[in-house]
């Protein structure tokens, strides 16, 4: 129990998160006889949701950097709807107007990042600023009507699937295949993970616990291709998700602009006092915003078949709703992508498992409400505790403890052009 | 002699872990001006603390009585309706309302929640006259300069029917005219019945009003010195306040110091809003390779804002002056290019500018120069735990690993955390801002060490710092800095307290 305790300490909203996305999983699954994860309404659950969740995964970095994107639904709206024009009415190839579309997605959020950044004209002013102006842009360009007749190609990106190949096996096959490399992969990740953990002595879970969690993920990674696999297989849209939350992960976790983006925000002036330049980094973040609120913006179109000028109200609430959800905090400096996502489908599950009970569009609104009022409060509640009870145990283990022996040698490897130091141990010879 | 109108006896105030006051006595007479001096963190603000209410009546123990009776206040409110009032040397004003509404903030005119403006800006106009303010009592005090606004302030307090006026600093962020407007509104004060203390750095100017001074000095009372008996200068003063032996240790050390490194000249630096406001003017020092150079100033000398200024113009605007590393000319516009051309600086605050409280020790450690570790497009985050564990080592931060939050760790090592970020970008010239603030004896001689260290790798070392004794025993050679002006320059053998303090109280103008 203890060290289980440790395993989710360090993380324990990301956790929680999982663990209530579960729990409102089965809920539903069991109140709705099992409708809920029947393979026709698992594939609409990630269809349905695919362009909030594009756009939280654009937010949570908004927010990482402590400032907001009220735009984007708004700026999702107009995108599409100039796709569409582009596409219908000076017909262009889908994919040319695809790319002039994120283009213009990227323009729209430069226009957000001058104004941020540089002039400093708080986000929550200038994204509201937009909010309305490309609404009203929309309703111009699309003379207050519906432009539908898209090309078949591009209406894929909302509502396609992955083409079939080898026999017929009753399941789809490139689905389930995707599945196994996908599975293959996180197992890949963790056991990585670990090794490097344990190498420099960091805290692991037991092995029996590391190793069910792992199984664990196979599982349901395993089950989501499986039950999809039973219907027409992974939605294109699904694909390009995926894509996203890898290639954003990455870029968050691993590379010098992610670690500038969560140093920004953390603390502003101790990242300026570091060579961070700040402002780009701002600038870069919305400008990122804008284009993933254009490609959300063609994804709902695509859907939809058509463009129309009441797209995109209140993306902006329920992308900002999953980021808090997935743990983004209000002051920045902490969330991560793969928690956006999650908080995405929490509200997402919500919203499916209480149509199908027949729950009322008034109730779900509420519900809603009070769920991301939960969650921020489980949030806040755990950091005070934390806060209190952390402080003894740290104490405690405040030994200098030498480095792990393992560590030595590669600590002599280390060439001395990379770490300027003191002597070892000489610098507190004598006290 | 009369009653004394304030008696402070016995006063000992603890923090966790500190004792800030121990037994200090105060004993203040009516209508006199009462100065009190002492170094930073003597403990004169926590006097005047425990004195308003600011901490209450339980949290320290000794007895304040006050024109009579013993008071025992629970928070400034309290001690305001006693007839105390306390101007703090950040000023307490509203930039967006005017003058008469500052004035009455918290004691409007007003019957039944409802304001009087006819009172409000009558009682305003006559209050403005007492203190010598001819401005329009609806101009928002946004458009005041400082001078100005400490006016206001004043007139604030008289609208309370203030008995003892207490001011911390009034004179530090004023020149020299509005200074001496002050003082003499403080001696017209004096005439009109109102007892005041002040506390102050410029011991010209209190040599020049206060009739009675008490030296605080470590959380003590030392003396009281009547100005009206004579015999008190200046030299007097400090002998008062620095009065003690080094009671730090140093490790020995054998300078090893070679040619110049970096040459700072005719560096003159504006107010980053005030560009009219000079804050450092025609300052010009040197640092060799391998010396360790101090900058004593006092609190608002512009100590900070000369060294941000050369790293990376961070602090200021309108920069003039030429700055040379290793005989070259350089023009550092960011901070980044301060940290490419080999400068380092660790800052005087360590929660809100050499830290991210939310990251761990590896990360902050490799923060201000993230790119030696780029292998490819990632970080090598295996990298990165060698070279913080490096640290770690060698300069012994004691944390159970590098994955450690830097939020949960002491002063002490949290500065090493810092000290480690910088050696990490393999600075030519380190500028150390109050390297060793808050942190507990054991640990300040490690990281005396560790500059010590530093300058023999044939590195520069600037080391800022308030408290001399570390100053005398750490550096090869002095600057002395006052109200933005490098007033003298020793070298250790010259250097003393008495003589630096005077030197950082002096005035060129």
């Amino acid at each position: 129990m203890n060290s289980l305790r440790r395993m989710l300490g360090s993380n324990i909203r990301q956790y929680g998160m999982v663990l209530a996305l579960a729990a409102i999983v089965l809920y539903f699954q069991f109140r709705t006889d099992g409708v809920l994860l029947k393979p026709l309404n698992v594939s609409n659950l990630l269809t349905q949701n695919s362009y909030i969740l594009i756009l939280a995964i654009g937010m949570v970095m908004v927010i990482i950097s402590r400032h907001i994107d009220l735009s984007v639904g708004s700026v999702a709206a107009f995108v599409g709807a100039v796709a569409a024009i582009m596409m219908t009415k000076w017909d262009l190839p889908w994919f040319v107007a695809v790319v002039l579309c994120l283009g213009l997605g990227a323009l729209i959020g430069a226009w957000h990042g001058f104004w941020v950044a540089y002039v400093g004209i708080p986000a929550f002013i200038v994204t509201l600023a937009s909010m309305l102006i490309f609404r009203g842009l929309t309703l111009t360009v699309l003379n207050g009507e519906t432009v539908a007749n898209l090309p078949p190609q591009f209406e894929g990106m909302g509502n396609g699937f992955l083409p079939e190949i080898g026999p017929d096996t009753g399941l789809h096959n490139l689905t389930m295949l995707i599945g196994a490399a996908m599975s293959a992969f996180v197992v890949w990740i963790e056991f990585r993970r670990r090794a490097s953990a344990t190498r420099y002595q960091f805290d692991v879970a037991p092995r029996p616990l590391f190793l069910a969690k792992v199984a664990l993920e196979v599982v349901v990674i395993m089950y989501f291709v499986y039950v999809l696999a039973q219907y027409r297989g992974l939605p294109v849209v699904a694909v390009i998700l995926f894509a996203l939350v890898g290639l954003y992960t990455f870029l968050m976790s691993r590379t010098v602009i992610g670690r500038q983006i969560y140093a920004v925000g953390g603390n502003v002036d101790a990242a300026t006092m570091s060579g961070v330049r700040t402002r780009r980094i701002d600038f870069l973040v919305l400008t990122n915003m804008g284009m993933l609120a254009a490609l959300a913006g063609m994804v709902f179109a695509a859907r939809l078949t058509a463009a129309n000028p009441k797209a995109g109200v209140n993306f902006e609430l329920d992308a900002i709703a999953a980021a808090f959800i997935g743990g983004a905090a209000v002051t920045g400096g902490v969330g991560t992508v793969v928690g956006a996502i999650i908080g995405g489908f929490v509200m997402g599950v919500l919203n499916n498992g209480m149509s199908l009970r027949g729950v009322g569009i008034d109730w779900q609104q509420t519900i809603k409400g009070l769920v991301l009022l939960a969650a921020v409060a489980f949030d806040v509640y755990n950091k005070r505790r934390a806060a209190v009870g952390g402080g003894a145990g740290a104490e405690k283990e405040n030994a200098a403890a030498p480095p792990p022996p393992e560590l030595e040698e590669q600590l002599a490897e280390l060439p001395d052009s990379l770490v300027t130091t003191t002597g070892t141990g000489d610098a507190t010879a004598g006290t | 002699m009369a009653q004394p109108i304030l008696e402070m006896r016995s006063i000992t105030k603890e923090f966790p872990g500190v004792k800030a006051l121990t037994d200090v006595n105060l004993t203040v007479h009516p209508l006199e001006i009462h100065a009190i001096c002492g170094e930073n963190g003597a403990g004169k603000s926590t006097l005047m603390k425990v004195l308003s209410g600011v901490h209450p009546h339980g949290s320290y123990t000794g007895t304040i009585t006050f024109d009579g009776h013993e008071v025992t206040f629970r928070d400034i409110r309290h001690s305001e309706a006693a007839g105390i009032v306390i101007i703090h040397q950040e000023l307490a004003l509203i930039p967006e309302l005017s003058i008469a509404e500052n004035i009455f903030l918290g004691n409007e005119n007003a019957q039944r929640g409802v304001i009087n403006w006819d009172a409000t800006n009558r009682r305003a106009i006559d209050l403005l006259a007492r203190v010598g303010l001819r401005e329009n009592p609806l101009t928002p005090v946004k458009h005041l300069g400082i001078g100005k606004q400490q006016l206001v302030e004043i007139a604030k307090a008289l609208s309370r029917d203030v008995k003892l006026l207490i001011l911390d600093e009034p004179t530090a962020a004023l020149n020299d005219d509005d200074a001496q407007h002050l003082l003499g509104l403080l001696k017209e004060l004096q005439r009109k019945g109102i007892t005041s203390i002040m506390i102050s750095h410029k011991l010209n100017e209190i040599e020049q009003i206060a009739d009675r001074i008490t030296i605080l000095r470590d959380g003590r009372t030392i003396e009281t010195l009547d100005v009206t008996e004579g015999d008190v200068d200046e030299d007097r003063i400090i002998r008062g306040m620095v009065g003690r032996d080094l009671e730090h240790r140093f490790p020995d050390h054998t300078p090893q110091i070679g040619d110049v490194l970096l040459e700072v000249e005719g560096w003159t630096v504006m107010h980053p809003h005030d560009h009219e406001r000079t804050v450092i003017d025609d300052a010009a020092l040197q640092v060799r390779r391998g010396e360790i150079v101090g900058i004593a100033g006092l609190m608002g000398a512009g100590r900070t804002e000369l060294a941000r200024s050369i790293f990376g113009r961070s602090y200021g605007s309108r920069i003039q002056g030429s700055l040379r590393l290793e005989g070259k000319e350089l023009t550092l516009k960011t901070v980044a290019d301060a940290i490419d051309a080999g400068l380092a600086y660790v800052s005087e605050d360590r929660k809100s500018l050499g830290l991210n409280l939310l990251d761990d020790i590896k990360t902050s450690i490799s923060s201000a120069k993230l790119d030696k570790l780029v292998t490819g497009l990632t970080v090598d985050e295996n990298r990165e735990v060698l070279v913080a564990e490096t640290y770690r080592r060698d300069l012994a931060i004691k944390a159970p690993s590098v994955a450690a939050g830097v939020a949960k760790l002491s002063g002490g090592n949290q500065q090493k955390v810092v000290l480690s970020k910088w050696m990490f970008t393999d600075p030519k010239v380190l500028i150390l801002d109050e390297p060793t603030r808050g942190i507990d004896v054991g640990a300040k001689f490690e990281i005396y060490g560790i500059i010590q260290q530093l300058a023999d790798q044939g590195r520069g070392v600037i080391v800022i710092s308030s408290e001399l004794p570390e100053l005398l025993g750490l550096c090869d050679r002095i600057y002395t800095l006052a109200e933005g002006r490098i007033t003298h320059e020793f070298s250790h053998e010259e250097a003393s307290q008495e003589a630096l303090m005077r030197h950082m109280t002096s005035h060129t103008r």
